[in-house]
């Protein structure tokens, strides 16, 4: 069984073409950077908002616990259905996806972006406000700096979910990596299945491991070194 | 105009300021006073007495509902809160250091708001992170690497920076622990006195007020003013039982902190390590080659030459033109009975804890106070 999953990894002809791997990959990585931009686009304003204010916290709870009890099938029927006669080609079917990827993806944002900023030292923002830096300032300059690790974790932890999940664009006939598991399903080919689960997870290890690295560059060292 | 000449000599001023929240709580209540330029103005009470409320205030981190706050002749509320808060030094509790940034990015905080060159900015952090006793290295580092009391004169010299003529403190020393909190008082102190700086300071602590103010204002719970006088007044005449009980029992002892007088210090032949027990004293006073007494010996106790273990330790010295309270003290802190009075460190005399006793006694003093030696 191991050994015929690696065989059909290891098989050149299922890497190349716009039906392999590779542009399989590039396009499930497009569809989950697009839709984590999206989600960002919503969400860290929100929490910005939310964490720099203290206003609309129960609003911040209720989306962040409520949108995670979505199924996202669910949405994915339904978006279609609704969107089908309205919108023309890839689009009827892509939109759906996007909406359900990024439904997913807000609430760990949006938490991590409130949590991380709520939680900034009280005395720091105290201080900051004291030596008369405007309300943008201490936002950008004390509050943001300091909520980048929980921001960052909140984006990961995201980006995790959508490679995940993105594979469900395949259930409406797109492209990602779940072609791999629909299509070997429907042709019982279970090697290609397990081949592109695998693939979904190598896929997720490596962008979070790219996000780590791009953390560690961006954090300022003062919130990770200690005496 | 009678007003300008009388601005120059206060750089705060409160007129009967109030603060009285939405609920209808009054946090501070018609308060008025005025804090001197060039001297440090402690506001003292017990918690909930407003005392914060009344510091806040003064750079708009609260607005009162009525009064009016001067700040350098200005009125505060025609300000730009920001801009007001620029110009005023502010140290709180905590530090409240930016744990994201390195100690001189802290410190150039203010001057970086007020859009100074780099190089200036630059300079000028370095110079007064020099001033608080964190020079070279400590630039460098982030804030989580430091101890509370080098990250509370980072906080200090971060208020510094922006050179204010007016500084605001929120209990700046009260998280840190005893010994290092004695140290940053006198260093403070001492800094104050070099710069000149303008100072309101708020702690709950009536012994660093009466060490570090010039002027103090007792607040009572319900944030009125029970009374603003210069700390020797306070614990001479407390104006009334809530004063005199929050001032505290030791008030008479503390006082003499606050009376000089002449006492008579007679010569003391020293000895030093080495030598041997001057043969017609009881106890001898041992200093080292600088003259610095280091402890005294009893004749009786010592056979041959002074070695360390033969010191008797413990003693207070008492400075040359002290107070009152440092002669006493000296005195009744000598092993040998005898105070050691010191210049600069260096040995001048002893002196008689009798003597003192007799020269308290003939003090003036209110009435009603009990003072050691008071009763016969």
């Amino acid at each position: 069984m191991i050994s015929s999953v690696f065989d059909w990894l290891s098989t050149p002809a299922n890497w190349e073409g716009d039906r392999g791997i590779i542009s399989q990959t590039l396009t499930h990585l497009e569809y989950s950077l697009i839709a984590l931009v999206c989600a960002a686009l919503i969400a860290v304003p929100m929490g910005l908002y939310i964490g720099h204010t203290g206003r609309g916290r129960v609003v911040a709870v209720s989306i962040a616990g409520g949108f995670r009890a979505i199924p996202s099938l669910g949405v994915l029927f339904i978006a279609v259905l609704l969107l089908l006669p309205r919108l023309r080609g890839e689009l009827a079917f892509a939109l759906p996806s996007l909406i359900v990827l990024v439904i997913l993806a807000i609430p760990p944002i949006l938490s991590g972006v409130y949590a991380g900023i709520a939680e900034v030292d009280p005395a720091a923002r105290d201080a900051a406000k004291g030596m008369g830096m405007t309300g943008s300032q201490v936002l950008w300059q004390v509050e943001v700096p300091n909520a980048l690790p929980l921001m960052f974790s909140g984006m990961r932890s995201a980006m995790l979910q959508i490679i995940a999940t993105a594979t469900i664009a395949a259930v409406v006939g797109l492209g990602g990596l779940g072609r791999f598991l629909i299509d070997g399903q429907a042709t019982r080919d279970y090697d290609e299945m397990a081949g592109g689960a695998l693939l979904v997870a190598a896929l997720a290890l490596l962008v979070d491991f790219v996000f780590g690295l791009v953390q560690r560059f961006v954090v300022s060292p003062g919130l990770t070194k200690t005496a | 105009m009678p007003t300008v000449r009388y601005m120059v000599s206060c750089m705060i001023r409160l007129e009967g300021v109030t603060k009285r929240y939405a609920d209808g709580t009054v946090a501070v209540d018609n308060l008025s006073f005025e804090a001197p330029e060039g001297k440090i103005t402690v506001l003292v009470g017990p918690s909930g007495c407003g005392k914060t409320t009344s510091l806040r205030m003064i750079n708009r981190m609260i607005e009162p509902t009525e009064g009016k706050i001067f700040v350098d002749g200005k009125d505060a509320s025609s300000l730009k809160p920001a801009e007001l808060r620029r110009s005023i030094g502010y140290v709180i509790q905590h530090a409240g250091l930016f744990p994201h940034r390195t100690v001189l990015s802290n410190v150039q905080t203010v001057p970086n708001l007020l859009k100074w060159d780099k190089k200036r900015a630059k300079d000028r952090a370095m110079e007064v992170l020099e001033l608080v006793g964190l020079g070279g290295d400590f630039a460098k580092r982030y804030p989580g690497q430091l101890s509370g009391g080098q990250q509370q004169r980072v906080g200090v010299a971060r208020a510094l920076a922006g050179d204010p003529t007016v500084m605001l403190m929120d209990e700046p020393f009260s998280a840190i622990d005893p010994v290092v909190r004695e140290v940053l008082q006198d260093e403070f102190l001492s800094l104050q006195e070099r710069l000149g700086t303008t100072i309101v300071m708020v702690t709950h602590d009536i012994d660093e007020a009466i060490k570090l103010g010039h002027r103090i204002a007792v607040l009572r719970e319900g944030g009125t003013l029970a009374q603003f006088s210069s700390p020797d007044d306070l614990l001479a005449h407390p104006n009334d039982d809530f004063v005199a009980g929050f001032v505290g029992r030791d008030r008479g002892y503390r006082a003499l902190s606050f009376q000089r007088a002449e006492v008579p210090i007679y010569p003391a032949q020293p000895v030093e390590l080495g030598d041997r027990p001057l043969p017609d004293e009881e106890w001898s006073i041992v200093v080292d080659a600088n003259r610095h007494p280091i402890g005294w010996v009893e004749r009786d106790a010592v056979e041959g030459p002074i070695s360390q273990s033969d010191l008797q330790l413990g003693g207070t010295l008492a400075e040359e033109h002290g107070s009152l309270r440092g002669f006493l003290d000296a005195a009744l802190s000598s092993p040998s009975g005898r105070g050691v009075v010191v210049n600069e460190g260096r040995l001048v005399g002893t002196l008689r804890p009798q003597e003192v006793l007799q020269i308290i006694r003939k003090a003036p003093r209110p009435s009603g106070d009990t003072i050691a030696g008071d009763s016969e």
